[in-house]
């Protein structure tokens, strides 16, 4: 089993979003930068069949060169290989970002044999397009699902699971194929020291990707307006469970 | 021609698909253009029959048995048949899993640009629309120039209007699309039913959550006695389901569900943007919790200072004294 990941950089956000004085991007200066839950799942999934399988992990992101740090958390649990295609830090639309991912396999198959399998994040954290894998799989003619939360490989095909209504839609898709997955698809692992240290050492692929924007063209970003709340304060401790029944009552919660 | 996907269950419109109808109307009046629902697989003739009164002159039925299961490019396929036969200028989904997956299969194949989680359009060329980024934390404003427009319409961002009393019916048309093996290839295989009935934390009309101030798996028995006091659903903040103490299916936030319910109880959750963009849905928000500036005070409309693992007992204990449960 081949099998190449895709992840994207991404700010930290953990408390207030605060944005740059154009408007155009967060302003990061404070903050650290991570991958989305997805695609940490993502990767934790490669490492996971090549150990049972076999066959060789890629890690690759679309950014700039400070994404390397991103591509090293990954080869840090095991992914063997990454390929950086480099970029100035500007957002790419999706469109660019699907077609400079499609013409780096098609020249990493050119030389590598095909990927059996393609992961992506359902979404990224930041842009949240729910695109790219679908785009890069129409691309190259593979199948493709999104959602995925469990993921099975055996005899030349993959069965994906994900959530619908409750229960579970499952998914047999032939390989090569592309999973677009979800956080829950499995717990990570963390990185190891060792790990970390391997991970220092390795080579970076870099490819200059060449951008065909496509749309949406993003002219400004803004924090939504009322989501702040007046909070009142209703009690303090167990004695506040009257205070609390007289509101759920109010709110028509019990007695209903 | 707007065109719109409505995603149907058991013969009903899905609630997310309603609210984008509201969406398309409001386009459909801006630009004295007819909305035309499309409704595909088993119970579609069904659902379109309950569009009634919401100013959708035709429903676009597909009944292909082939459909029966769930098949994303196949949908796809369809909506790009009836895109080519009507020449919509906005094509428009839920921001639904399956919505952004089938639009999103659409844009793909019509080489056309997508514009995911809408909550506000003004049409024109280029179109003008403002779309969620970080799953609702930040907006985005931007410009969508494309011979069809294709979005799908952030959950909860619009509110479902109610039906024109004495309206008329949709004009029920079928229509049969031309499909491929290919186009087939991906198709739901089988269904596995959830374990156990239970309230959906989607539907619920009430949830308890809980975060890392619930401290165990076992406490968690604490906020299901509540639940079941008040018939809620039980739902988590991701550290909850990264110590691996409940499923990941219970996640509220940004990588799991978001929630509308009435009333949403917050019990030892500090309220990381990432969990609040799940739940500000909630109409209400009760907090739970020791530290009375916690960011999930922020947002929340009535607070209990306080540790969860004795507030939350009183509360079940006050709930049975009054009721005589």
């Amino acid at each position: 089993m081949n099998i190449l990941v895709c992840i994207k950089r991404v700010p930290a956000t953990g408390g207030r979003i605060t944005l740059t004085p154009d408007g155009r991007d967060i302003d990061t200066r404070y903050l650290g930068f991570t991958v989305s839950p997805h695609e940490e799942c993502a990767v934790e999934e490669a490492v996971r069949i090549v150990e049972a399988k076999g066959g060789s992990s890629t890690v690759l992101t679309l950014g700039p060169e400070v994404a390397s740090e991103q591509l090293r958390d990954a080869m840090a649990i095991g992914i063997e290989r990454a390929v950086l295609l480099e970029t100035d830090g500007s957002d790419w639309d999706p469109l660019a970002t699907a077609g400079a991912i499609v013409d780096a396999i098609q020249a990493l198959e050119a030389e590598g044999g095909t990927f059996d399998l393609l992961l992506f994040g359902n979404e990224a954290a930041d842009t949240g397009d729910f695109q790219v894998g679908i785009r890069v799989a129409t691309a190259l003619g593979r199948p493709c699902v999104t959602g995925i939360k469990a993921i099975e490989v055996a005899d030349g095909q993959v069965v994906a699971r994900r959530e619908a209504a409750g229960g579970w839609e499952v998914f047999e898709l032939p390989l090569p194929a592309v999973l677009a997955v979800k956080e829950g698809l499995n717990l990570p692992r963390y990185p190891s020291v060792p790990g970390r240290l391997r991970a220092k050492k390795k080579e970076i692929v870099r490819m200059t990707p060449q951008a065909r924007p496509g749309g949406p063209r993003k002219e400004r970003l803004r924090l939504p307006e009322g989501d702040e709340s007046t909070v009142e304060v209703i009690g303090e401790g167990a004695a506040a469970a009257p205070a609390v029944v007289e509101l759920l009552t109010r709110l028509g919660v019990i007695g209903r | 021609m707007i065109l719109g996907l409505v995603e149907h269950a058991d013969g009903r419109p899905e609630r997310l698909s309603l609210e984008m109808l509201s969406l398309a109307s409001r386009l459909g009046a801006a630009a004295s253009e007819p909305v035309h629902a499309v409704l595909l697989g088993t119970g579609a003739r069904e659902a379109a029959g309950q569009l009634t009164g919401r100013g959708i002159p035709v429903a676009h039925v597909v009944e292909d048995e082939r459909l029966a299961a769930f098949a994303p490019v196949a949908w796809a396929a369809t909506i790009a048949q009836l895109m080519s036969a009507n020449a919509p200028a906005v094509v428009q989904a839920a921001g639904s899993d399956r919505g952004n997956e089938v639009m999103a299969h659409l844009a793909a194949r019509t080489d056309l640009p997508l514009a995911a989680n809408v909550t506000d359009v003004t049409l024109g060329e280029p179109l003008r629309l403002t779309r969620q980024r970080w799953a609702g934390s930040l907006l985005e404003d931007a410009v969508l120039d494309a011979p069809t427009k294709l979005l799908t319409v952030a959950p909860h961002a619009f509110a479902i209007e109610e039906p024109a009393s004495g309206g008329s019916a949709p004009s029920v048309e079928s229509f049969a699309p031309t499909l491929t093996d290919d186009d087939l290839r991906v198709a739901v295989a089988r269904r596995l039913e959830p374990d156990r009935a239970g309230i959906s934390l989607t539907d619920a009309r009430v949830v308890v959550g809980g975060g890392r101030g619930v401290g165990s798996p076992e406490a968690f028995s604490e906020l299901e006695e509540l639940a079941a006091l008040l018939g809620a659903a039980v739902g988590v903040s991701r550290v909850v389901t990264s110590s691996g103490w409940r499923p990941h299916s219970q996640q509220i936030g940004q990588t799991g569900l978001r929630i509308a319910p009435d009333l949403y109880i917050a019990c030892g959750i500090s309220g990381a943007i990432q969990h609040i963009v799940g739940a500000k849905a909630a109409k209400r928000i009760l907090a739970i919790n020791t530290d009375p500036d916690a960011p999930i005070m922020s947002v929340a409309d009535y607070a209990v200072i306080g540790d969860l693992h004795q507030v939350v007992p009183a509360i079940s204990a006050e709930i049975r004294r009054v009721t005589g449960r």
